[in-house]
């Protein structure tokens, strides 16, 4: 079996585990609960949180669309295929560098990032890099700039992001040293 | 809605169904990662915002600001850490609720600690990290971002409050 086809079915099987299905399910448990707990102590208040809520949902709605949109049109213009190419067989600097850019201006859920992660380590990936990766697509939003801007303001969101950005070099090179790499 | 954002969602439509027509792969390839993430947020947003609802009628702001506020001791990072902890979904969750613990009166350095900590240590993303890279791997990127992360927004925070910047109040757009 190739390593792509390997990489969609441990998505399949983990996107569909606990990671989404069974967390959702006491996430939306745990929502209810509070609503009734709420609603029983005060039926007032609790009418005006539902409409916050619903205010409040419907305000940063376009900017949430803006994302998806971003997000889903990367992602089908860089496949994992092509991530594997990227991110594999590079130096461990160059690589770092790589990974980190990529890392910054894709988005990717968990469940799709960390098993691609897991494939680049088994063919020899430093860890330095996947860190690089994995830390910059956690903490640099390129793709969430329209919803962050919605609430920091442009200025802030990109002063953030560069700050961040900075850290999760830190991490790889630190990261680089403890697994005895640099 | 922006002008711009109206232009590009009306283009993101005619680009899918043209695709979809035509049979092209790119398409079809956006269509359904547009779907998968449609649905994830359907599943995680109405309850991230009605959780934040009942947050913002029943907390009191004077709780917030003694604890999160500009008063308050070095304690108040580790809360946002802890909170960060427990986010669910993702960043587009983290970010309403830091506008919601800003109204209350949570200071700057405690909000851009909360963001970035609910980009790396979520704790259902943890698991899943160590369990393919390995619990060094992790711990090691804890050690290393979380003090530094702390360190950038208590410095960052209290930059721009030294030049009065707001966080957007009230009503979005």
């Amino acid at each position: 079996m190739g390593v792509v086809q390997r990489l969609q079915q441990s998505w399949r099987v983990i996107g569909k585990s606990w990671y989404i299905e069974g967390g959702m399910r006491y996430f939306w448990i745990f929502t209810a609960l509070m609503l009734l707990i709420s609603a029983f102590a005060d039926r007032q208040k609790t009418l005006k949180a539902l409409e916050i809520a619903l205010k409040r949902f419907l305000s940063i709605l376009p900017a949430f669309l803006e994302m998806i949109i971003l997000v889903s049109v990367a992602l089908a213009l860089v496949p994992p295929r092509l991530l594997l190419d990227l991110l594999g067989g590079k130096g461990k600097l160059l690589g770092m560098g790589i990974a980190a850019v990529v890392g910054s201006v894709t988005v990717m859920p968990g469940f799709i990032a960390f098993p691609l992660c897991g494939i680049l380590l088994q063919r020899g990936v430093p860890y330095m890099v996947l860190s690089a990766f994995s830390t910059t697509l956690m903490m640099v939003g390129v793709l969430s700039y329209p919803v962050e801007r919605a609430y920091f303001g442009p200025k802030v969101t990109v002063l953030r992001n560069v700050l961040a950005f900075l850290i999760a070099l830190a991490v790889a090179v630190a990261t680089g040293f403890f697994f005895g790499e640099l | 809605m922006s002008r711009r954002r109206f232009v590009l969602f009306l283009l993101f439509g005619a680009f899918l169904l043209w695709g979809l027509l035509k049979g092209i792969g790119l398409s079809a390839d956006v269509a359904h990662n547009f779907w998968t993430f449609s649905a994830q947020m359907v599943k995680i947003l109405p309850c991230a915002f009605v959780l934040i609802g009942l947050f913002e009628v029943w907390v009191k702001k004077e709780a917030v600001e003694k604890h999160l506020g500009r008063g308050a001791g070095p304690l108040c990072y580790l809360w946002a850490v802890l909170l960060a902890a427990t986010t669910v979904g993702g960043m587009y969750v983290a970010f309403p609720v830091a506008h919601s613990l800003y109204r209350k009166g949570a200071k700057l350095g405690v909000i851009f600690t909360y963001v970035g900590a609910a980009a790396i240590c979520r704790i259902p993303m943890t698991v899943f990290e160590a369990s393919f890279l390995g619990v060094k791997f992790t711990a090691v990127r804890f050690l290393v971002s979380l003090p530094l992360l702390v360190l950038a927004s208590a410095l960052l925070g209290r930059y721009l409050e030294s030049r009065d910047y707001r966080m957007i109040e009230g009503p979005l757009e």
